[in-house]
């Protein structure tokens, strides 16, 4: 709890560059550097794409490149002013992933626009219009980088966001199946010329209800119920609001037929949970519920069943309507692909349906192989893990929730979707982050990533006049949550800082100061930052009256 | 808020390694699983994305299957000339079915990925020339398999032809009727390989079932009881076991078998042998001496001269998979005395029985037959040539007995009817008429004739069986209805067919 270091371990920088309160490095340089390693990777794949298709190479893929590499320094600039302090590496795993889908999206469109000749039909790429909608998600990236200052002031409209989420969860199951039906799933909007998903968005909206309700009630959820075999159960009416929450989410979920943003959601809910209270018996909870409800979907809808007949063995309902046929491709495709892949451009990845949104992880794994979708994976955890170490960092509980939970979403997306292609889980309709065709997918994901962006930087930020701003700001009484009001005792300030990753410690003193703020209940807000990070600096700080130190012990 | 915030960071580790160890048996343990999957058909669209290479003759290059250009999804279409009648030399082709004959034994040539054509496919790949497969050129002599074709086909003959070079054992002929067109196979239409499939592959007893097993290629894959044709080997082993021409042998027109009380095996229409010396019993085909010399020559001293012909041989491989030919067990008198005239479990394929003539002509010495004569690059240099090769690296007989019992099969030629016989030519041959089935005396039998010619300077041997009595029944032999299509086919092979 007092070790403020990342997953990924100590950085080093941040350990060495605060020794008399200057400012840490930004290492914007690393990320430029970072990002043009990336426009290498994704213009060499072009050349072989283009080698192996037997296109002709010419001087537009250099263009290609710079129009990339342009696109992301603009991304670039954009947190050097917005985000000075924010993790270097984020930034350019995104635009790598971005690029590799890219590729393989315009790849696929080779092959599928070979197939349409041959058969004498009209076909255009869909890649063009992805590049449209990474430019687009750029542009929102932008606007989520300059619009939010402080991640902070999300929670003041966390009850907004959570009511618009439920909304676009449910709008489409509402909608006739005319505009919100695409391959049986109820999940689209569609706008005559382009479709979104609003579920996409909905993920990130209800992450921020949920962080931030969770900040506020933290104390209800760790106050324990009875004990049952020496288990510690929390109390039923605290399990209310979870409760219905995901009822509600994971019903719309089933209805539109939608099986894996549902999974994702609720893990995510889990997770947010134990993270929150420190108690797994959330998650021992979550988990019997959420096989309770396996059983009951395997035996209630045939799709299901099919889904997990399919994952035992694809090639024996290979033959059947909606049996393993595409799972079974995909597991061809990257057994043919084996250790070192087919190469870029040289496999067949359009043999799989759905080969450039869902399934794209399955023609990554054919012509790369082996290698290109370890790689792939592990880029998906080194962005994880960033996000989670910006997540540690951070000094607000709030951060701490939403950092970690859009780290957990993201990885727990791919692991979902990739799961599913490799036949580890049964295949659920969801797209790879970055990867996928898909603009709702794109744009959302672009959001989740200035987020977590925003939160490294304000890990790393040093704050000298961070005093003031909080204060000006005070959220709506209606918002004010119990947990900001952590009265730092004074014992932080003489203890040594063990946490290098909180640079030039404020003065705590100046954090118990609005104790006497206005009076409003449950509890006076307090600076946001202030208190947690007097409880994170000090150990000597166990008398005080926050939750971290009451749940630890 | 961190320990557990710790963890969930853990708990994603912990999923990217359950990713990446599924992917690791996906890939690596499963991957030839998935990768040889009949419905995978990535392996196969990248075969049809290349020009596969041809199959030609060393005769003048004709071509027998090649590719050609199309503008559908499997880019390149398997031709084959006279496709029934090289069919069991090229096999064939298919997406669906997989292929077969040079087709399959060969098949790393032809699509380019042996490793000797790895550094053209790399300067391929660099140029930016099309990929393309390498060709086989096998020893077929197109004269000599249209005759043999043609002979078996004409007169609506069940059954096989094969030719072969003595010296080197080239097969410059292989038939096998009725046969199929494998262009059927290669359609890239899926319903017309489906039909073309069904219709070749029924139960021949079925109501309609119009056809006999044509996709059987009969010469190496079906073995025939060879009846009087066997008389050579046991004739091989009684001149290597020290018998001469002159040596007297059974003359009875009917022997007891041992063991049994009454049952007799009789020559040929229950005649007396003409003679009383071997050559006499090889020249009329006496079954009496050859059952009893078989009983005293004993399984051992058969067997062991049997094998130096090839019999007995599981791994022959021409590269196409031969069948083995077999004595059976050979653990009775009895059933040494019908053995030795070819009968009871002994049981040879066409080919094989090929190789009696032809080791006799080749002084005694069996080579080993095949198929392919030269493995081309794509840009028709030579990556491989076979030389000839002794089959066993032992003798069948010494030169001199080859010289006895080609004289022998001389005499028996001048005591066979049939057609084709010329004056110019000597021929040296064995004709056999094997009984077979459950009923054989009253099931008509399969017709053989074995030879080589010119007898005095061998260049072609060959074997001739015609299943079930051709067109005479129950009074087929082998001179009768196997030795004329025989004699065509050597004339096709020395140049005067």
């Amino acid at each position: 709890m007092n070790r403020p270091l990342g997953v990924g371990g100590r950085e080093p920088e941040a350990a060495t560059t605060n020794p008399g309160g200057a400012a840490p490095a930004t290492r914007r340089g690393t990320e430029l550097l970072m990002l043009a390693f990336a426009t290498v990777i994704m213009t060499s794949a072009l050349v072989l794409v283009d080698a192996n298709q037997e296109q002709e190479l010419t001087l537009a893929i250099v263009w290609y490149g710079l129009a990339y590499l342009g696109i992301f320094a603009a991304a670039h600039l954009a947190v050097r002013r917005w985000a000075p302090y924010a993790d270097p590496l984020i930034l350019p795993c995104v635009a790598l992933l971005n690029g590799i889908g890219l590729v393989m999206i315009y790849r696929i469109d080779l092959a599928l626009a070979e197939r349409a000749t041959q058969v004498g039909r009209d076909f255009s790429g869909v890649a063009p219009r992805q590049v449209l909608w990474t430019v687009l998600a750029l542009a929102l990236f932008l606007g989520v980088l300059t619009v939010i200052k402080d991640h902070r002031t999300l929670t003041r409209y966390s009850y907004t966001f959570g009511l618009i989420g439920l909304v676009l969860l449910a709008l489409p199951a509402a909608l006739p199946s005319a505009i919100s039906e695409v391959n049986g799933a109820k999940v689209w909007i569609k706008f005559g010329f382009f479709s979104l998903q609003p579920g996409e968005f909905a993920k990130i909206l209800l992450l921020i209800f949920f962080a931030s309700f969770l900040v506020a009630k933290r104390d209800l959820f760790t106050v324990a119920g009875k004990r049952v075999l020496g288990v510690e159960l929390p109390r039923a009416r605290d399990l209310g609001p979870i409760i219905i929450a995901a009822g509600v989410c994971l019903s719309i979920f089933v209805l539109q037929k939608d099986l894996g943003p549902a999974l994702l959601f609720f893990g995510v809910v889990l997770m947010l949970l134990y993270v929150a209270t420190e108690r797994f018996i959330w998650v021992a909870v979550g988990l019997s519920m959420f096989g309770a409800g396996c059983v009951l979907a395997y035996s209630l809808f045939t799709h299901v069943e099919q889904r997990v007949a399919n994952w035992i063995d694809p090639l024996e309902t290979y033959d059947e309507p909606g049996g393993g046929y595409q799972v079974a491709q995909a597991l061809f495709g990257l057994g043919t692909g084996g250790v070192m892949g087919t190469g870029l451009g040289a496999g067949r990845p359009e043999t799989v349906p759905e080969a450039n949104t869902d399934f794209i992880l399955a023609g990554i794994g054919e012509e790369l192989g082996f290698i290109g979708l370890g790689a792939v994976l592990m880029v998906y955890l080194l962005l994880g893990m960033r996000g989670m170490r910006g997540a540690l960092a951070v000094r607000d509980t709030f951060g701490k929730l939403l950092g970690g939970g859009l780290a957990f979403a993201l990885v727990m997306q791919v692991f979902v979707v990739a799961g599913g292609v490799t036949k580890l889980i049964p295949m659920t309709g969801i797209t790879s982050p970055f990867l996928s065709y898909g603009g709702s997918s794109l744009l959302a994901n672009y959001i989740l990533v200035a987020l977590l962006l925003r939160i490294s930087d304000a890990a790393r930020r040093p704050q000298p006049q961070a005093r003031q701003r909080p204060q000006q700001q005070q959220p709506p009484i209606a918002e004010a949550h119990t947990v900001m009001v952590q009265a730092p005792s004074g014992g932080g300030t003489g203890v040594p800082a063990p946490d290098p990753a909180a640079p030039s410690r404020p003065s705590n003193g100046a954090g118990a100061a609005p104790g006497p703020g206005p009076a409003t209940n449950p509890g006076p807000p307090a600076p946001l930052n202030g208190a947690e990070q007097a409880n994170a600096n000090s150990k000597a700080s166990s008398n005080e009256p926050g939750t971290e130190g009451e749940s630890k012990a | 808020m961190n320990t557990p915030l710790r963890r969930v960071g853990l708990a994603m580790l912990a999923m990217v390694v359950l990713l990446l160890a599924n992917a690791t048996y996906i890939q690596v343990v499963k991957a030839e699983d998935y990768r040889d999957d009949s419905r995978n058909q990535r392996q196969l669209l990248y075969e049809y994305s290349r020009e596969r290479g041809q199959i030609v003759s060393q005769f003048g290059g004709t071509i027998l299957a090649q590719s050609s250009k199309t503008n559908d999804r499997l880019q390149f279409l398997r031709e084959y000339r006279n496709g029934p009648m090289y069919a069991p030399v090229t096999g064939y082709y298919s997406w669906r079915y997989g292929s077969a004959g040079i087709e399959r034994a060969t098949n790393d040539i032809l699509t380019g990925e042996d490793a000797r054509l790895f550094v053209r496919k790399l300067s391929d790949i660099i140029t930016g020339r099309d990929p393309r497969g390498g060709h086989v050129q096998v020893t077929i002599d197109p004269t000599v398999q249209r005759a043999a074709y043609d002979a078996m086909t004409s007169r609506g003959f069940t059954g096989s032809v094969v030719a072969l070079k003595p010296d080197t054992g080239e097969i410059l002929g292989m038939v096998s009727t009725p046969s199929y067109d494998p262009n059927k196979l290669a359609s890239h239409d899926g319903k017309k390989q489906e039909e073309a499939w069904a219709s070749w592959n029924c139960d021949p007893s079925a109501p309609n079932c119009g056809h006999n097993n044509p996709m059987r290629n009969r010469a190496i894959q079906e073995t025939y009881p060879p009846g009087s044709t066997f008389k050579l080997v046991v004739t091989a082993a009684a001149l290597e076991d020290g018998a001469t021409a002159d040596t007297p042998v059974e003359s009875a027109s009917n022997v007891v078998l041992p063991g049994t009380s009454n049952v007799t095996l009789e020559n040929f229409a229950g005649q007396t042998c003409p003679g009383s010396t071997l050559a006499d019993a090889l020249a009329y085909s006496c079954n009496t001496a050859f059952a009893k010399l078989a009983d005293e020559l004993g399984a051992q001293k058969l067997r062991s001269t049997a094998k130096q012909f090839g019999i007995g041989m599981d791994d022959l491989s021409i590269p196409l998979d031969v069948e083995q030919s077999h004595l059976g067990p050979l653990d009775s008198s009895a059933v040494l005395y019908q053995s030795g005239i070819g009968q009871r479990d002994v049981r040879l394929t066409p080919l094989q029985d090929a190789m009696l003539s032809a080791t006799i002509a080749n002084d005694g010495i069996a080579m080993k037959p095949q198929l392919v004569k030269e493995l081309l690059a794509p840009d028709l240099s030579t990556l491989e040539e076979y030389d000839p090769d002794e089959l066993t690296g032992d003798r069948a007989l010494s030169s001199e007995n080859a010289a006895v019992l080609r004289d022998m099969m001389i005499a028996s030629e001048a005591n066979t009817s049939g057609e084709g016989k010329r004056s110019d030519l000597t021929i040296a041959s064995k004709t056999g008429t094997a009984e077979h089935g459950n009923d054989p005396k009253n099931t008509p039998p399969h017709a053989w004739y074995t030879a080589f010619a010119p007898a005095e300077d061998p260049q072609v041997a060959v074997a001739v069986i015609v299943e079930s009595g051709g067109d005479r029944g129950l009074a087929a032999t082998g001179g009768t209805v196997a030795a004329a299509i025989g004699r065509l086919t050597i004339d096709a092979a020395l140049g005067e067919g």
